[in-house]
């Protein structure tokens, strides 16, 4: 087994941990290509359907392209999707710096559609090597009633052993690619022929990294018109990865705080 | 603030083309609060190029504005709290290669608040770099650390000795320390990799030995992370799979589980626990499978997958799948060395949830042993394991759970236990049978002081005082040799209450059976004869002919199995201790025996009166008493069993080479065998 198996391996061990402890459970697709990969995962872990919806929290701001992807490979992959809308900016803290209010629409959006479908697990594709706090992060983390994120008081968690007993009212974020890396997502995508939305492949000398709303994603200079070429682009590269995602670069701690207030 | 940094320094051309293979290592770094982790990894990526371009320039910039002096470790402590405290929180993992290793470096919190995140951390690792402060020397998080890499399965550890610029690189204040800390992790099993004495801040003894500790013949740290290897799935071990689901999403029935250990194919037998039930492997479950060539035929650990069984037999989440010759065992009670995390103290009584695999068990704890603070050098043991603390336990589960030893199985003989639906403790299960397990180590104990007692005395009060000793029946087991006679006249002048047994093959010579009748009379006593079960020889007989036994070693030892063994495991069922007529010098393998020894199989201690006699001491005493001995002997024969399997020796033959003369090797039938490894 190479690493891309072993992680796969994992990812599914989580992935079944989650189905069989939690009742109401969904996967949160925000289209990106490290959701692709969770979808595709979860696949193979339940041998070709994804037995939980499949639930896309809307801004209404993603690129077209975006969209195009999502209504396409939701009828192609047979999953049940579930899209649910975003509040308009004017509910959110207007105390957050203006890309990070916007991206706390998000957050919102994700406490509405839990409230209307009391869901008790929703599993997301974040990444420990995406951004700091996120790799304090546990597989199984606990969310209170309010969604909020108590990172003084994570319980411990080991050997695939996992917290899933969330009392009456709050969820669980279950993290099946905590582990995995950008590079392993491309890998992994190359790999098994997983389709990726093109805005990540570089036109005109610029190419997403990653993707979130439109006026507050922007892309990074690039040639890697091929997912070989992005491979070989992030063997090299010391940028991170969303550096064009402008609400991690506002303030030191305004993604730290989207994150305890529920954002993924 | 982000700090993955990919290695630009190094292009190696094994990375471009098969990155995928390059070892992953995860290493974890431990130690006392304060003693410089977080700035041991921030010197490590400054010091191998491996920082962001502007990264430092940035921080430094946020700590003026702050008005601190600038840290290396501001690098990791990215959380506003962190940076406030000066402590690590929680686990940051962070991504970097080496020359031949792609590195995760685990920072775990040092502070003894968060030991809870010190083992999450940790429990994710291959490997431990562990921090000492030189000035501050080992400390009790130290200690603390270093007993739960133990109890977490840590094996490999490397120290580093911190702050040497402290205490002016000083090669005793070193020395000082590394004895003790090698001392402290010898007592949990662990020899250091490497201990080594660095500067993090300067950068001395990081990627270079630096002029000040010049005196250092060991590795940089650099080089012990170069050395750390992944863990390996345990292939080799036998099959192991924790049920995670059942699915029936359509005419299938797929179990699905992850290969934790050993290894399957199509057509394998496997044993449900704890159900007891078996059945064969019909499919391998996979998808997508773009063609028949592709399906699956085989599955080894590591791997998550689904199978179908041949048979319609009931399995349910919980269940574990084992290898049919060597299953876990089903059990309602364990014995566990645990870790204990929770606020409130774990105690006798107390209801736990336990998990082991894909089962969750509900259970009491039964007994606390040996609860101590790990951190402290001189503890007492306390009747609760207070948080943070560390014990044995025994739980009392009301089903039975399928499990392991940890010295079996590392991947099934470990728990988890919940208290309020939370993770609150963890540990190894240190016996699954904890009734035998006690009983058996009250017999090493009592074998130990026997041993001890027993050396000086003759064979006559031997007997006597191990008849004292045990409490239960004692059996002398005789087979009419001149030990065995020996040993009958002296239990004849005794009058102890000790039964007399003997196990009639059904192929002795006529001579053995003409001693016996004579022994009977000249002692005026019955020997309780064991013969084998009849439909067993049948089978035998009709399996292998009237002497199979002379065709091949395994015929042999069935017979044996059949003719011997099986009787004398029920002569001896329900005793406690076992008296025999062996002598250490009849073979080299009977010469690694003791006076009196555990015979664990069977449960009982077995007391060798004569070990230390020579042949020709028994055989004066013999002539001595007039005790009646085998005419076989005068004619050659030493060691006498059965007829068609002993034949007599020549001058100068060791003593048991007329049995199973035909055989290379081993003269021994299996009553007397020692396990292979206690």
């Amino acid at each position: 087994m190479d690493r891309l198996d072993d992680l796969e391996a994992q990812s599914i061990f989580i992935l079944r941990e989650a189905f069989a402890r939690l009742d109401r459970l969904a996967l949160l697709w925000s289209l990106g290509k490290d959701s692709n990969v969770m979808i595709w995962i979860a696949r193979k872990a339940f041998f070709g359907r994804v037995p939980f919806p499949v639930m896309h929290v809307d801004t209404g701001k993603k690129f077209r392209e975006m969209y195009a992807f999502r209504d396409r490979y939701a009828a192609e992959w047979g999953v049940n999707l579930i899209i649910e809308p975003c509040p308009p900016i004017e509910a959110v803290d207007p105390t957050l710096p203006p890309a990070a209010r916007s991206a706390a629409r998000k957050t919102e959006g994700l406490k509405q559609a839990l409230a209307k479908h009391q869901f008790d697990g929703l599993i997301a594709g974040i990444r420990r090597d995406e951004e700091p706090t996120r790799a304090k992060e546990r597989f199984f983390s606990p969310r209170g009633q309010a969604g909020g994120w108590d990172v003084k008081d994570q319980p411990p968690e080991f050997w695939d052993q996992f917290n899933a007993s969330p009392p009456p009212g709050a969820h669980l974020r279950v993290h099946p690619i905590l582990q995995w890396t950008e590079l392993d997502i491309w890998r992994y995508t190359r790999r098994e022929g997983i389709p990726i939305i093109p805005l990540y492949l570089a036109r005109n000398g610029k190419r997403y990294r990653s993707l979130g709303d439109k006026d507050i994603t922007f892309p990074v200079a690039s040639d890697a018109s091929t997912i070989d070429a992005i491979i070989a682009e992030l063997e090299a590269t010391n940028t991170p990865e969303r550096a064009g995602r402008a609400m991690d670069h506002e303030s030191e701690d305004a993604f730290e705080r989207l994150r305890t207030s529920g954002y993924l | 603030m982000n700090v993955r940094v990919i290695d630009t320094t190094i292009a190696t051309p094994v990375r471009k083309r098969d990155a995928t293979a390059r070892p992953l290592v995860r290493i974890v770094i431990v130690g006392h609060v304060d003693h410089g982790k977080s700035t041991l990894i921030g010197r490590l990526l400054h010091e191998t190029g491996r920082l962001p371009a502007g990264k430092v320039e940035t921080l430094k910039a946020v700590s003026e504005r702050r008005g601190m002096p600038f840290e290396w470790s501001f690098l990791l402590d990215a959380l506003q709290t962190e940076r406030d405290q000066g402590i690590t929180l929680d686990t940051s993992q962070i991504h970097f290669a080496t020359a031949s290793r792609d590195i995760v470096l685990i920072d775990a919190p040092g502070h003894a608040e968060f030991l809870r995140n010190m083992i999450t951390g940790a429990a994710q690792a291959d490997a431990a770099l562990m921090i000492i402060d030189a000035a501050e020397g080992v400390r009790d998080q130290t200690r603390r650390h270093g007993y739960l890499l133990h109890l977490l399965g840590i094996h490999q550890v490397a120290v580093v000795i911190n702050k040497m610029d402290r205490v002016g690189f000083d090669a005793q204040r070193f020395h000082d320390i590394e004895t003790e800390i090698a001392r402290h992790l010898a007592t949990l099993g662990l020899a250091a990799t490497a201990i080594i004495p660095i500067s993090a801040r300067q950068g001395d003894g990081i990627a270079t030995i630096t002029p000040p500790i010049a005196w250092h013949t060991g590795p940089t740290v650099l080089q012990v992370l170069d050395r750390f290897a992944p863990a390996r799935p345990a292939t080799a071990l036998p099959l192991r799979i924790p049920v995670q689901a059942v699915y029936k999403f359509d005419d299938r029935r797929i179990i699905a589980g992850r290969v934790e250990t050993g290894a399957l194919k199509v057509g394998d037998e496997v044993l449900i626990l704890p159900r007891r039930r078996t059945a064969r492997v019909r499919s391998i479950e996979a998808w997508p499978v773009p063609d028949e060539s592709r399906v699956p035929r085989a599955a080894r650990a590591g791997q998550s997958i689904g199978i179908t069984l041949d048979d319609e037999v009931f399995v349910d989440r919980g269940d574990l799948l084992c290898a049919v010759p060597a299953p876990a065992k089903a059990t309602r009670r364990l014995r566990a060395r645990i870790f204990w995390l929770h606020d409130a103290p774990l105690s006798v009584g107390d209801a736990v949830t336990l998990r082991l695999g894909a089962a969750e068990g509900r259970g009491t704890v039964a007994l606390i042993d040996n609860a101590v603070d790990p951190g402290k050098l001189a503890a007492d043991a306390a009747t609760s394991v207070e948080q943070n603390h560390v014990g044995e336990i025994e739980i009392a589960l009301s089903e039975p759970i399928a499990a392991d030893t940890y010295a079996a199985n590392p991947r099934t003989g470990r728990i988890v236990l919940e208290a309020g639906g939370r993770i609150a403790g963890g540990g190894l299960v240190l016996s699954t049978d904890v009734e035998a397990t006690r009983r058996l180590e009250e017999l090493r104990a009592l074998a130990e002081r026997l041993n001890r007692e027993l050396a000086p005395l003759s064979p006559a009060e031997r007997i006597a005082q191990f008849r004292r000793a045990v409490a239960g029946r004692v059996v002398f087991t005789t087979s009419f040799g001149l030990e065995d006679q020996a040993l009958m006249q002296l239990l004849a002048d005794a009058d102890l209450d000790i039964d007399c047994a003997t196990l009639d093959t059904g192929r002795l010579f006529p001579e053995t059976y003409q001693l016996w009748a004579e022994t009977e009379a000249r002692y005026r006593r019955r020997i309780r004869a064991h013969y084998p079960r009849t439909e067993d020889v049948e089978a035998l007989v009709a399996s292998q002919g009237i002497n199979g036994f002379y065709d091949s070693r395994q015929a042999r030892l069935s017979c044996c199995q059949v003719r011997k063994v099986e009787p004398l495991n029920r002569a001896l069922a329900g005793a406690k201790g076992w008296i025999t007529g062996l002598r250490a010098d009849q073979s080299a393998y009977r010469g690694e025996t003791t006076l009196v020894e555990v015979d664990a199989e069977r449960g009982v201690l077995k007391l060798s009166p004569l070990l230390d006699w020579t042949r020709e001491a028994v055989l004066a005493f013999a002539r001595e008493h007039d005790v009646p001995l085998n005419p076989l002997h005068a004619k050659g024969f030493a060691s006498i069993g059965c007829a068609p399997c002993t034949r007599a020796i020549a001058p100068g033959e060791p003593e048991r080479a007329g049995r199973w003369w035909w055989e290379q090797g081993k003269t021994e039938c299996g009553l007397h065998l020692r396990p292979a490894s206690p």
